[in-house]
């Protein structure tokens, strides 16, 4: 469970706020998904809960445990943490990678091998195949499968993910869009999502908040955001997701049954 | 140019190699040893960062030479191994600096971000993921370093630290080509050698590969133990200093090289082990005698006279070599022993048909005609005080000046690309190349009588004043001009010369 309560951060003493009193709640086992236009401060409220940033003032509490007052380094090691563009550091072959933060923890060796291979298991990768690879032989989406099985070697109970799926194409992002949803309910995992594509909130996330300028907008089931935007902010994130649905349905039972020649208009032209 | 010339060179070579590599593989050691960490602290504190490559890029400005010789007297008159390895040290640092601030700056920053966010520390962070990545920059600007270490090395002859420069000095004053060419191939050779070597050392590192990795170790091994071997005994350096040795010093030309063997010939007559550095800085050469770090030495009293004591009236010789004697002894407790019996003064020269055709026999006659003229003397003639007087007494003003080496002066007026030199008036290439010296009618020159100089430790070693006396007095302009013309015109050695002049000197 993480809770954010009057969270803010200011780069230039108040001036302007990169985040503002967001107050947000996480519960055991639920993924939250931060979704905003860049620059809305969902990467800067992600980072302020394993203290990547430091929080002007506010709260924020893993667990009952109060982060602010925690030792950063060895909370970070408890926490699962995806990043952008994957992060895996290139000089270390796969194993090294993702037994990373067991041996920051000093775990025997043996320990470590296995769960490695466990690890690898989990995310649908064959060890013996891949263990001792470089990231640079592996594809965009093996990567980002190494990148998870890094953040939850050490069995963390919370992940934080800062748009981990971004750089994948959309088959190897659905692919694993759908091998996070079952590992997160097999591991009874806390996640915090980060991303700036609403559909992949709705599809992934129990509860989304939009963020915008710093703030939440809005906090809701994709169920509820969908039924009742609230904000014409929020109403206007949800449009590209309603539009592309739509077009897809009246595609899909168009007369005819032909392509985009019958007058349709062509799914790529949502945008 | 006969192979047994370069024969003769390349049985130098273990000496001057072996010095070299000293002093190179000190000045990396200590460089990288103080570099690299102030590096890597600099990458984090943005202050440093700036300040140290500001700090790293000024010490580069300041060309190698003068930073070597400005090094003598900031040690308080210190010469040799340890001023020039410092300087070899300061001018390292910058691309050791840059490279490594820039590499590890330019580390893919989702990488770094992704290393602190799994929890480690900022010291794991830089030691697992930064380093490691930065290091083929970092190795890159230590092989830079590396190779501008070995060739700077040579410049460090004139603060009288031996290396491959000694080879370089000599021989462009003595026109020796054999001992310019080994000289020079030598370095190359050792630049590029350690430079693959490093490189080797990196691939091997980075492919893992044990193969490569005892490869390099060996060659390095070879190389530096090689090298090393025949000076192994000196303690690094700084054999000389503990050894009851004399140390001798010359400046950089022929006649300071034939006086220092001939003195070194009397002091290992008399039984004491004597050691000559050769091609030292006229200043650097001062500032070593007075601190003591160099024993004996021949200069002049003309040049004491005006630079150091900055007088610039010129009395009868008896009296500026009796007030110079005093003045050293007062002033930096330097002994004279005495003048040496000849002269070597400074005196314009010019080819004798212009001479004979522009009417010219004095600096007085020389003044009508100097506007149309260009003057040639070496590095610091232009900024002697003697030369100011000279301008001043005689009112000249010529069209142009240059500097140069006091080797090549010669040959240019000779060949018309100058029209006036600043001569030594020993030198036997007067003759040779058939100038005429104006006479200084006005005494705009000091006389230039050789003193032998001994440092106030030396001067109170009675075996070793015994064995010097002998020299004052003894050698005469004539024997001088010939001995330096046996050098400069005949192509002899060195040591032929000293051992000609010495057997006019007699017991």
């Amino acid at each position: 469970m993480i809770t954010l309560e009057n969270v803010s951060k200011t780069y230039d003493a108040g001036a302007h706020y990169a985040v503002r009193e967001v107050s947000l709640r996480v519960e055991e086992g639920e993924t939250l998904a931060l979704v905003g236009s860049s620059g809305c401060g969902k990467t800067t409220t992600l980072k302020m809960i394993n203290r990547l940033t430091e929080p002007t003032s506010g709260r924020i509490e893993i667990g009952g445990r109060d982060v602010l007052k925690a030792d950063p380094v060895e909370l970070r090691r408890g926490v699962g943490y995806v990043i952008q563009g994957v992060g895996l550091f290139p000089h270390w072959n796969v194993a090294r990678n993702i037994g990373a933060v067991p041996r920051l923890l000093g775990w025997p060796r043996a320990k470590i091998d296995a769960r490695v291979d466990e690890l690898l298991h989990l995310v649908g990768m064959e060890p013996a195949r891949y263990r001792d690879r470089a990231p640079r032989e592996l594809s965009g989406g093996q990567r980002q499968r190494v990148g998870v099985a890094r953040a939850l070697a050490a069995r963390p109970g919370v992940m934080l993910m800062d748009e981990p799926f971004g750089a994948l194409d959309p088959v190897t992002r659905d692919t694993l869009h759908d091998e996070l949803v079952v590992i997160r309910k097999k591991l009874n995992l806390t996640i915090v999502l980060v991303t700036h594509d609403m559909t992949e909130a709705l599809l992934l996330a129990d509860r989304i908040a939009v963020m915008h300028e710093g703030r939440v907008l809005r906090i809701g089931a994709p169920r509820e955001l969908l039924r009742h935007a609230g904000d014409p902010f929020v109403e206007s994130m949800l449009a590209t997701p309603r539009r592309q649905a739509e077009r897809l349905e009246s595609l899909a039972h168009a007369p005819g049954g032909g392509g985009p020649d019958n007058g349709a208009p062509d799914a790529g032209d949502a945008r | 140019m006969s192979l047994d010339a370069y024969a003769d060179q390349l049985r130098l070579l273990p000496e001057y190699l072996g010095k070299h590599m000293q002093l190179t593989l000190t000045a990396l050691g200590v460089g990288i040893a103080l570099s690299l960490p102030a590096s890597l602290l600099a990458v984090r504190i943005a202050p440093l960062r700036a300040a140290l490559l500001t700090t790293a890029s000024v010490i580069q400005t300041v060309p190698s030479l003068a930073l070597l010789a400005l090094m003598v007297p900031l040690l308080g008159g210190r010469i040799g191994f340890v001023p020039a390895a410092i300087a070899l040290v300061l001018y390292s640092a910058l691309p050791i600096v840059r490279n490594t601030i820039t590499g590890v700056q330019g580390v893919d920053r989702a990488v770094v971000e992704a290393a602190r966010g799994i929890g480690m520390t900022p010291r794991q962070v830089l030691l697992r993921v930064e380093l490691p990545l930065a290091a083929p920059v970092i190795i890159a600007g230590v092989r830079t370093s590396t190779v501008w270490v070995v060739g700077i090395a040579t410049l460090s002859t004139p603060v009288g630290a031996t290396s491959l420069g000694n080879y370089i000095f000599s021989g462009l004053q003595t026109r020796n080509m054999s001992a310019i060419v080994v000289g020079c191939v030598a370095a190359a050779v050792l630049a590029i050698t350690l430079d693959a070597l490093i490189r080797l050392m990196e691939a091997a590192a980075s492919r893992k590969s044990v193969r490569l990795g005892v490869a390099a170790a060996i060659g390095l091994a070879v190389v530096i133990g090689g090298s090393l071997a025949p000076v192994v005994g000196d303690g690094f350096g700084r054999g000389a200093e503990r050894g009851e040795r004399v140390r001798i010093g010359a400046k950089t030309f022929t006649e300071q090289y034939i006086l220092a063997r001939v003195i070194a010939q009397r002091v290992e007559g008399a039984g004491l082990r004597a050691e000559t550095i050769e091609s030292l800085g006229s200043t650097v050469l001062f500032d070593a005698i007075a601190a003591g770090t160099i024993g004996v030495c021949v200069d002049y009293a003309g040049t004491i006279w005006a630079n150091h004591m900055g007088r610039d009236d010129a009395p009868d010789p008896e009296r500026i070599v009796e007030e110079v004697g005093a003045w050293l002894l007062r002033e930096h407790g330097v002994v004279s022993l005495g003048p040496l019996g000849f002269e070597n003064t400074y005196a314009l020269a010019m080819r004798r048909d212009d001479a004979e055709r522009l009417g010219v026999r004095t600096i007085e006659d020389l003044a009508l005609h100097a506007s149309s003229l260009t003057v040639a003397g070496d590095y610091e003639f232009f900024a002697r005080p003697e030369w100011a007087a000279l301008l001043q007494r005689y009112g000249l003003s010529f069209a142009d000046r240059r500097s140069m080496d006091s080797t090549l002066m010669y040959g240019a007026v000779a060949e018309g690309q100058v029209d006036v030199i600043g001569a030594f008036s020993t030198d036997g290439r007067l003759n040779a190349y058939d100038l005429v010296v104006l006479d200084d009618v006005r005494n705009a020159f000091p006389p230039y009588d050789a003193l032998l100089m001994l440092s106030a430790r030396a001067a109170s070693d009675e075996r070793l004043v015994a064995a010097l006396l002998p020299l004052v007095r003894a050698i005469d302009d004539e024997a001088m001009r010939h001995a330096n013309m046996l050098v400069d015109v005949d192509r002899r050695t060195v040591d032929e010369a000293a051992r000609t002049l010495a057997e006019t000197v007699g017991d």
